[in-house]
């Protein structure tokens, strides 16, 4: 049995931070990935043809609801034996392409959220203004519903974060598997996988107060405008 | 391809009782912890505040994956127990971590309900017990309906893992029957995904309905 030891800490930190690049990488392009897919679901769901919405919420749902390991491994082991569109792809590249859109079904709920809450006097005043489609939503609508997305995607992106070392499954180089491979070649994974976990602590724990910095900011922002809003009335 | 079908989901359909019930067990653990871990950090005691934040923070800082190798490699060397089955490492690994996050429910469900209410109760000489439990759970549970219908979604996707460490749920026999039969691999992986969906269903359902009657008669 062996016990906490500060030398094999030692030795295992520098090897295992030599693949933070990849962890991050992985999830910064996923996280791109879900912001532009995270659209095109707002945008097929709201076709004029009902039925095709409908089928389209369901498949996003399903999506949405199912463990994106199995999606993960979809893509990678089984993606390549699909008839017709199958190719393979490289480890890095299925995980992002399963995480990116298992991520996109969260983000089309925020973007939704966005939209809904600003206030459909807006949207009457830009029609009664005659603005354009175009110039409704870019100069009207969406300045006004990002904004106070941007809280609610970023609590997404360190959720994502949390989920890029599902990775390691299908041999993704990042930090999990070169602990768990230190592990397995040393026969010690205290040291390396407590590693591990600083390192998503130290990572995630500050960002999620930015988040929640960020979040107060907006909050405030609203509740100005709330106030405001009262005493026109 | 109808009959090869059928032939997976009867395969897979081995592995459901493990899902299901690592997923049972890990929601009511879940729910305790979150209670437990929730009204703890309300408390006045520094101490039990100070000692639920470091859970709290530990497990949600950290991702679920790394948790469970944690408490499978590393437990066992560390402090030289065994944690007993790999069934009981899954569900206490999923239950640790989404008890931490649902402690937050908690907390900031019971934090919401206005301090008119509390004050109330303290005119009407209730003690703090008989606030909590009379006045102001009854009014924070509703709110917390949603989020719980999500986290139980979360948790039956984080079930998905155990099959690492292991353990023949429906995943582990989806692996299997897509390495012996490579090219229906595809339609393998898409029984899993439904069978997941297929479950999660009722669970949608729930969160819907947690939905509405969060809700009700709420002036906003």
């Amino acid at each position: 049995m062996s016990y906490w030891s500060w030398e094999t800490f030692l030795d295992a930190f520098p090897i295992i931070i030599t693949g933070i690049n990849v962890t991050l990488g992985l999830t910064i392009t996923s996280f791109i990935l879900a912001l532009i897919v995270g659209f095109v679901w707002l945008i097929l769901e709201s076709t004029p043809v009902k039925a095709f919405n409908f089928i389209v919420y369901w498949i996003r749902e399903f999506i949405r609801s199912t463990p994106p390991i199995v999606q993960i491994f979809f893509l990678y082991y089984a993606w390549p034996m699909v008839p017709y569109v199958g190719t393979s792809f490289t480890p890095f590249i299925a995980a992002m392409l399963a995480l990116g859109i298992h991520f996109s079904t969260y983000v089309s709920e925020v973007y939704r959220s966005g939209i809904d809450s600003v206030d459909k006097g807006q949207w009457e005043a830009a029609t009664a203004l005659n603005f354009s489609l175009k110039d409704k939503w870019f100069d009207i609508v969406l300045p006004q519903a990002l904004p106070p997305t941007i809280p609610m995607l970023g609590n997404y992106l360190i959720i994502l974060f949390k989920e890029v070392p599902l990775a390691a499954t299908i041999g993704v180089v990042g930090i999990l598997s070169i602990a768990r491979s230190y592990g397995a070649d040393t026969w010690s994974y205290l040291e390396p996988l407590t590693i591990v976990a600083i390192l998503f602590l130290v990572l995630s724990y500050p960002s999620g107060l930015l988040v929640r910095m960020l979040e107060n900011k907006m909050n405030r922002r609203f509740d100005k405008k709330s106030t405001k809003v009262k005493v026109t009335e | 391809m109808f009959d090869t079908g059928l032939n997976i989901l009867s395969y897979l359909s081995q592995g459901l009782g493990t899902t299901i019930s690592i997923f049972l067990t890990a929601t009511a653990i879940s729910f305790v912890i979150a209670f437990v871990a929730g009204l703890s950090r309300l408390s006045g005691n520094i101490l039990i505040r100070g000692f639920t934040a470091f859970y709290v923070e530990i497990f949600r800082g950290t991702s679920l994956i790394v948790q469970l190798f944690w408490l499978y490699y590393a437990v066992p060397m560390l402090f030289d127990i065994n944690l007993g089955s790999n069934w009981w490492v899954g569900v206490i690994a999923v239950a640790l971590n989404y008890g931490a996050y649902m402690s937050e429910v908690v907390r900031t469900s019971v934090v919401s309900v206005d301090k008119g209410q509390t004050e109330a109760g303290i005119a009407l000489n209730l003690s703090r017990f008989q606030r909590m439990r009379e006045i102001i759970l009854p009014q924070a549970l509703r709110l917390m309906l949603p989020e719980f219908g999500n986290y139980s979604i979360q948790i039956l996707k984080g079930t998905a893992l155990v099959s690492l460490i292991g353990l023949t749920d429906l995943l582990y026999y989806g692996d299997i029957y897509r390495s012996t039969n490579l090219s229906e691999g595809p339609l393998a992986y898409l029984m899993v995904l439904v069978m997941y969906f297929i479950i999660a269903l009722p669970l949608i359902w729930l969160s819907k309905k947690g939905e509405k009657i969060a809700k009700k008669g709420v002036a906003s």
